[in-house]
């Protein structure tokens, strides 16, 4: 799973094929197991140690919930909780670690205007590289689970890198280095896969009839995955969409109308050069002689 | 009408208030087409170093676009009541085939636009304004301030007017620079030949022969 990670496979606003001689690369997987999730945060924490980053502490908005409640350019993994009444009248309390999710169909290198600023490698990390972006924002609209965030010291947009560097030194994640519970592990996608099944087969006899993979297939799957006890209403765990996919409006948008309306422009130019070509100007003096002949006729 | 045109051969189109508008509409709408190509498509991107990199394109654009939209709407006041659709507008509209082909006689007489330029305007009007609204929700809303479906929408907006109006730009400008000759004078230098108003404008030039008696 090492060295893996600089092969790309996907770069945003890229019309040629990338690289591909070298073989098939494994691609990874991160499974955050919010049953096991005790809201600790020092996966938060961790994040902060490993990239550099340090959120402003905030004002308490509740009575667990945290002084830094969203994601931002120096918050790329947030602890998101939530309260629900179980139909039976007990409330639970739900707790989900929330950062990018690393789509195998991503909806902001489908958005990202900029060459390379956004690309996707082998192992199916989506990667942000601040040093091409532009700071237009189109991958906030692009991404169906609103993760991208853009810096207002640099203008730049940030997230999650899956830990990308070290990865490419064979080490893990560095929130999965840090889970005291166990939470969020990682390996291969498969193996990841393999793991999560086990464990809802688990769940579902202790009762969680609906418990699940969340490894949504609108977006073709993702590098990053929850087992959720309440699999069938993902929505509870603070709003993580059902059934995410990009939207049309992006597809409209940053999609099929890029090709169409540039051959659209293009031979609306041709279109001028050929009449030119065919047909000709229509002569300044030519116009002034024709039209007193007409005027003397007139007459 | 002899007597109208005693020894002037030139007839006043647009002062130097007018000109100067136009051309800063002009000059903005390069610029925001440059970057707004190198943006949508990357086809384009190379267009982007023309402003020196995507940080400028991203940066100009909207500027770009809102002095566009600003030295438009002294033109649209001036110029809204001489575009309004007149019942021989859809005659000349009718014979629209002729005129492309050069060989249209006796067209029906027209006033100071003709029924090309006046869906003109009136498209320039409808796509910078939808260009303004969307463009104002994608300069600002990268952070989620609308619900996330206004930003998207809007960027499916901003893109279908900027083909209309770049639809409009090519045949405005080919007509003007190309294709009929002495249109460019009354831009630049505010006046047209009295034989090129007689000819493409034949009642807006009876009208301002009339004025300058």
């Amino acid at each position: 799973m090492s060295i893996q990670s600089v092969a790309i496979v996907r770069k945003s606003s890229t019309t040629t094929p990338p690289p591909q001689a070298r073989g098939a690369v494994e691609p990874v997987g991160k499974l955050i197991d919010v049953t096991k999730c005790i809201g600790c945060k020092a996966c938060t924490a961790a994040c902060f140690e490993w990239n550099d980053l340090r959120e402003e502490i905030g004002n308490g908005v509740g009575n667990y919930d945290e002084s830094v409640v969203d994601l931002s350019d120096q918050m790329w993994s947030v602890m998101r909780f939530a309260e629900i009444d179980t139909p039976d009248g007990r409330v639970e309390w739900l707790m989900r670690k929330d950062s990018c999710l690393h789509c195998a169909d991503p909806g902001c290198i489908k958005a990202c205007p900029s060459p390379g600023a956004i690309v996707q490698y082998a192992n199916g990390i989506v990667d942000f590289n601040q040093a091409n972006c532009i700071g237009c924002g189109y991958c906030v609209a692009g991404c169906p689970f609103n993760i991208p965030r853009i810096s207002k010291k640099d203008n730049k947009a940030y997230k999650c890198t899956m830990c990308s560097d070290r990865l490419q030194v064979g080490l893990e994640p560095v929130c999965v280095k840090t889970c005291p519970s166990g939470a969020i592990t990682f390996g291969t996608k498969k193996e990841m896969v393999a793991k999560a099944e086990k464990r809802v087969h688990a769940l579902q006899e202790r009762g969680f009839q609906n418990a699940a993979l969340y490894d949504p297939k609108g977006v073709g799957g993702t590098h990053v995955m929850y087992v959720l006890g309440h699999g069938d209403q993902p929505e509870l765990y603070n709003g993580l969409p059902k059934d995410p996919s990009i939207s049309p409006w992006v597809g409209l948008w940053r999609g099929v109308t890029k090709p169409l309306l540039s051959i659209g422009l293009g031979l609306g130019v041709l279109t001028m050069f050929f009449h030119y070509v065919t047909r000709g100007p229509q002569d300044e003096d030519a116009a002034d002689h024709a039209d007193h002949a007409h005027e003397g006729e007139a007459k | 009408m002899s007597t109208v045109m005693k020894g002037a051969s030139f007839v006043p189109r647009y002062n130097a208030v007018e000109r100067s508008t136009h051309w800063t509409l002009a000059l903005s709408f390069v610029v925001a087409t440059i970057s707004g190509l190198a943006l949508f498509h990357p086809a384009f991107w190379f267009l982007s170093g023309l402003l020196g990199g995507g940080v400028w394109s991203k940066t100009l654009h909207p500027w770009a676009g809102l002095v566009m939209f600003i030295a438009f709407v002294p033109m649209a006041l001036w110029y809204w009541r001489d575009n309004l659709i007149r019942s021989y507008d859809i005659a000349w509209m009718k014979r629209l085939p002729e005129v492309l082909m050069n060989t249209g006689k006796d067209l029906p007489q027209i006033d100071k636009y003709n029924a090309g330029q006046k869906m003109l305007f009136w498209s320039i009007i409808g796509s910078l304004v939808v260009l303004l609204v969307s463009g104002f929700v994608l300069w600002f809303d990268t952070d989620y301030k609308l619900p996330v479906l206004a930003v998207r929408l809007s960027g499916a907006a901003h893109v279908a007017a900027a083909f209309v109006l770049f639809m409009g730009m090519i045949v405005h400008i080919y007509s003007a620079v190309f294709w009929i000759r002495g249109s460019m004078r009354a831009m630049v230098r505010g006046e047209v030949k009295v034989g090129w108003a007689k000819h493409h404008h034949p009642l807006w030039y009876k009208r301002v022969a009339g004025k300058s008696k």
